[in-house]
């Protein structure tokens, strides 16, 4: 019998909350989120970073999740799709978006849009057309031909705007809170 | 009153689930399954000497390796039977199928070998690393004329790979051609392409031991046609058997294709070893071991008089199927009749052979065969133009079918074995709207300006008709909960299109209930056990009209009993907002109204109350007449129904699309400016996802024109089977889309739709080679075309003298 397979310990965060997992080394984070943590947003395209359905979030940057290795993640704070959810659990304005402007068919590739453009919209919160489409073009869809996505950044944006605006008021009246 | 929900640009009710990570498609069930992975053939044409699965045997986690011995050993099952010819033709006079596992011998790279079953994937495909398999190499029949010549063949005893000749004619198009005033004779070739839908294929498969059942999911577009298959093969009562599509990433064609060899050996093997078993198909697997298409060589006749009016076209094409035929004709008999298109060819003859290659097999996607035949089609009307100097839209209007010659049959048999009859259409307003919305008779200044600045610039057109809509039939069941929600299911599946949205609305309407409380669940055998599948276009038209069939059917069910209660004519009420109201009569005004759940509640006559509402069920508390028993003879309990809608043929819906191009004159490269599409669906249920749809089409039409191709080297070995690089589009190559719509109802079914979901991608190819050859001045006869493909013609045209 060949020697069970070891495993490592690694500890990071998925949408705030802490995650200790014991994982073989080369246990790919996209496998982790889904079947271990069953965060299943997270969906897998290509299996080469070529896709980007898997993107989520590594410290607020889009990250291809079938790229990393989990245990290469210790301490980091990891956002998926569900983490891009409003504070009530119903949709953000990123999702909200995708539904007002039909930026999603088949739902499969939307997650890693979501996180994308959430990132990107973090850098630069009112793209124009031609900034909104730059921005989402290294995802693949192949149901909506990226027409109604472009329209959902922008809409996004507008969504985004009061949320962003209250946090900058609150930041400034308590200037020690992180934004 | 309520508003009414069809034609409206209702959001879908889908999305929030599937925007906040809660869809459920394939991999994200069954985490607790074991896993499957394959070894797979690395050569395409093979005989297996023996394989060796010794050195996997270690492996911790390791479960159970299965070969075609095995399936042989099983003498319970027909799993080591080939797998079914699903759609058999008088003139497929050498059907083959593959076998679930390799029997001796591989037709193609990636045919499934050994199935290694494991407790995750990762260690299943340690074990597929460590079985060895010997081969003895034969030459690979790889290309159209590869297969034509038939200097080897895929299968022995197939002379000359030929699994198919079909002709089909009206007239005698060669006399016709030859006694023509002019003609041109054409050779047209396009190349393959893929659904390539973001989710691949995937199975999970659970045995029920004390129930002696089996519970499967599959990202299919046909689950109660993987159901019987399934029951079939592996020898089961199809009652045991139940299937479900969860959510799909997408389709286009290929997942209409049953069972695959993983849906039959998944639950073969989750019945042998009593644990639920998975495989999901890992991109590589999807490029090698599914479906392609698109591949054909056209040599075209064509003869016509000083008008540009076509007076005989005689076609002959030979059709790349790949290694296996499963699907049958399908594709190449698409091609053969819906090449004609929205017009009328005079004498038309067309002869086409189905050829076996050793590669993935070729299975509709969407647009199956439509797209080569537009294309084909179209380079015929823009060589017309240029013969006679005729402008190309004129060309094509004179050659249309006029909408007073509605209905038109072009004497052809369809794909459904139905006549090839235009149902509707208004082909010159489409092309005068398309016209108007491109700009066509302004676009020589615009060539002029363009000019003056050193760019070059072009413009095309093509114009397709799509049978939609196929047969033999859809159901659906509604039933009013006594809650007042409502329940509807039918049995095909979706993969994005938004079914449940759609459906909803018909059904919003159709009963007076409001958008949210009607739940739609498609795609489950559980629910719905007789229905055909998600594929021709025909959601919208099939289990839509069946929908609204039953709709109808469960309104008059519920005034009549609402008329009982409410002391009423029937023909005196409407259902408001989910509330039966005597017509006129104030809202909630309790003796002249009673909400729907209360009818529910009334129609079930009951001896057990389980809530307060259910009370008024029992049988002391109505006044029913004794003297009559509580249900009626020929009625039923509940406030449901089941219809289905089968209509005689395919709807034809219509479109046309016209592009502006612009081509670099150093690099090559082809950029589009512009895409118009007008498009005919007959009446449109939700213009929101009619335009998505277009849209994806489109991508999908420019992909296939300009970027896609599956690349095998002359041994079979497909070079290019991944994302990296199968050019699929990105957002910066895929044009905004301008649309205008047309909607000449289908008088074939009671909502007039027409189907949607294909037409997109149809003209595509067709469009964009007519404006790189406007732009260009070089003849176009080969698709997808590259920039180095470009820059090579306009060498070959530069050294013609």
């Amino acid at each position: 019998m060949n020697p069970v397979e070891q495993t490592v310990s690694v500890t990071f965060t998925v949408n705030g909350t802490l995650q200790v997992l014991d994982t073989p080394p080369r246990r790919l984070l996209s496998d982790a989120l889904r079947h271990d943590l069953r965060f299943t947003g997270t969906h897998v395209g290509c299996e080469h970073g070529v896709c980007g359905a898997c993107t989520v979030l590594v410290d607020g940057a889009p990250t291809r999740s079938c790229l990393v290795f989990a245990v290469s993640l210790e301490g980091a704070r990891i956002t998926t799709v569900e983490g891009c959810c409003a504070a009530d659990g119903g949709m953000g304005p990123v999702q909200q978006a995708f539904q007002d402007t039909h930026a999603l068919q088949c739902g499969f590739c939307t997650p890693g849009f979501i996180t994308t453009i959430t990132a990107f919209l973090d850098e630069n919160p009112a793209p124009d057309a031609d900034e909104a489409r730059e921005a989402i073009a290294g995802n693949l869809c192949r149901c909506t031909g990226y027409q109604n996505i472009v329209a959902a950044v922008q809409r996004a944006a507008q969504l985004r705007r009061p949320v962003v605006e209250e946090r900058a008021q609150r930041a400034s009246r308590n200037p020690g809170e992180e934004p | 009153m309520t508003t009414k929900l069809f034609g409206q640009r209702v959001k879908r009710s889908e999305d929030p689930r599937l925007v906040t990570g809660n869809g459920r498609y394939l991999d994200d069930l069954g985490h607790d399954a074991l896993e499957v992975a394959f070894v797979r053939s690395p050569h395409a044409h093979a005989r297996i000497t023996d394989v060796d699965v010794s050195g996997a045997l270690d492996i911790d986690g390791l479960v159970a390796i299965y070969t075609y011995e095995d399936l042989v050993a099983d003498e319970s099952t027909q799993m080591s039977d080939p797998l079914p010819l699903l759609i058999p033709h008088p003139t497929l006079t050498h059907g083959r199928t593959p076998y679930a596992l390799a029997n001796r011998e591989v037709n193609h790279v990636g045919e499934a070998i050994v199935m290694v079953v494991a407790t995750n994937r990762y260690v299943a495909e340690d074990a597929v690393a460590q079985i060895h398999v010997d081969y003895d190499v034969l030459p690979a029949v790889v290309g159209v004329a590869t297969a034509r010549d038939a200097d080897h063949l895929v299968h022995e005893d197939v002379p000359g790979n030929v699994a198919a000749v079909m002709v089909q004619q009206t007239g005698d198009a060669d006399a016709a051609v030859d006694a023509a005033p002019h003609s041109l004779e054409l050779d047209l070739s396009i190349e393959r392409s893929a659904s390539m839908p973001m989710e691949g294929k995937g199975v999970l498969a659970r045995w029920d031991a004390d129930d002696s059942s089996l519970l499967m999911h599959t990202s299919t577009q046909t689950s109660t046609s993987v159901r019987q298959a399934v029951a079939a093969k592996l020898a089961l009562p199809v009652d045991r058997v139940e299937v479900v599509t969860p959510d799909v990433g997408g389709g286009f064609g290929v997942k209409i294709v049953h069972p695959w060899p993983e849906e039959v050996l998944v639950p073969w093997a989750a019945r042998r070893l009593g644990q639920a078993v998975k495989w999901t198909e890992d991109r590589r697997e999807h490029f090698v071991s599914s479906a392609h298409e698109r591949g054909q060589l056209h040599q075209v006749r064509v003869g016509y008089d000083d008008d540009g009016r076509l007076l005989g076209l005689s076609v002959r094409f030979w059709h790349d199927h790949g290694a296996y035929i499963p699907y049958g004709l399908i594709v190449p008999i698409i091609t053969s009749t819906q090449l004609l298109g929205p017009y009328k060819p005079g004498a038309y003859r067309v002869e086409f052979a189905s050829l076996y290659t050793n590669t993935v097999i070729v299975t509709p996607y969407r647009g199956a065969g439509r797209p080569q035949g537009c294309f084909v089609m179209e380079r015929v009307m823009d060589a017309i133009a240029q013969d006679l100097g005729i402008d190309r839209a004129v060309v094509r209007e004179r050659n249309f079918i006029r909408p007073d010659e509605m209905p038109y049959d072009q004497g052809l048999v369809f794909q459904d074995g139905r006549a090839l009859a235009y149902d509707s259409g208004d082909f010159p307003a489409s092309l005068d709207k398309l016209r108007k919305l491109v700009g066509w008779d302004d676009f020589e200044a615009f060539r002029e300006q363009a000019e003056a600045e050193g760019r070059r610039v072009g413009i095309g057109l093509a114009c397709y008709v799509e049978g939609t809509g196929v047969g033999p039939y859809e159901g659906g069941h509604i039933r009013v909960e006594s809650d007042g929600s409502v329940v509807v299911s039918t049995g095909l599946t979706s993969q994005g299109q938004g079914h449940q949205t759609m459906l909803a609305q018909i059904v919003a309407d159709e009963l007076g209930v409001p958008f949210e409380r009607i739940r739609v669940t498609t795609g489950d055998t559980r629910r719905f056990k007789y229905a055909v599948g998600t594929f021709a276009s025909r959601t919208a038209v099939m289990s839509g009209s069946a929908v609204a069939m039953t709709a109808r059917q469960v309104r008059e069910k519920t005034l009549r009993i609402a008329a009982d209660a409410l002391e009423a004519s029937p023909d005196d009420l409407e259902i408001v907002e989910g509330q039966v109201r005597v017509k006129g009569a104030p809202t909630a005004a309790t003796n002249t109204s009673i909400d729907l759940g209360t009818v529910a509640v009334l129609s079930n006559p009951l001896r057990y109350a389980f809530d307060d509402a259910t009370k008024k069920a029992t049988q002391f508390a109505s006044a029913a007449d004794p003297s009559k028993p509580p249900i009626t003879p020929g009625d039923a309990p509940g406030l449901e129904g089941t219809d289905y809608y089968s209509p005689t043929q395919s709807t034809f819906a219509n479109g046309m699309h016209a592009v502006v191009v612009e081509t670099d004159p150093d690099t090559s490269e082809i950029k589009i400016l512009r895409y118009c599409v007008v498009h005919d669906c007959g009446t449109i249920i939700n213009p929101m996802i009619v335009e998505g749809q277009i849209h994806g089409g489109v991508a999908q039409g420019v992909g296939g024109a300009l970027y896609e191709r599956m690349e095998y080297a002359a041994d079979g070995q497909l070079l290019n089977a991944s994302y990296m690089d199968f050019l699929m589009p990105y957002a910066t190559e895929v044009p905004t889309v301008e649309i205008d719509h047309l909607e000449t109802p289908s008088p074939l079914n009671p909502l007039g739709v027409k189907g949607a979901g294909e037409a997109g991608v149809i003209p595509g190819s067709a469009a964009i080679a007519s404006a790189i050859e406007d732009a260009e001045g070089i003849t176009i006869r080969r698709m997808p075309i590259s920039p180095s493909e470009l820059f090579h013609l306009r060498q070959e045209q530069e050294n013609t003298p």
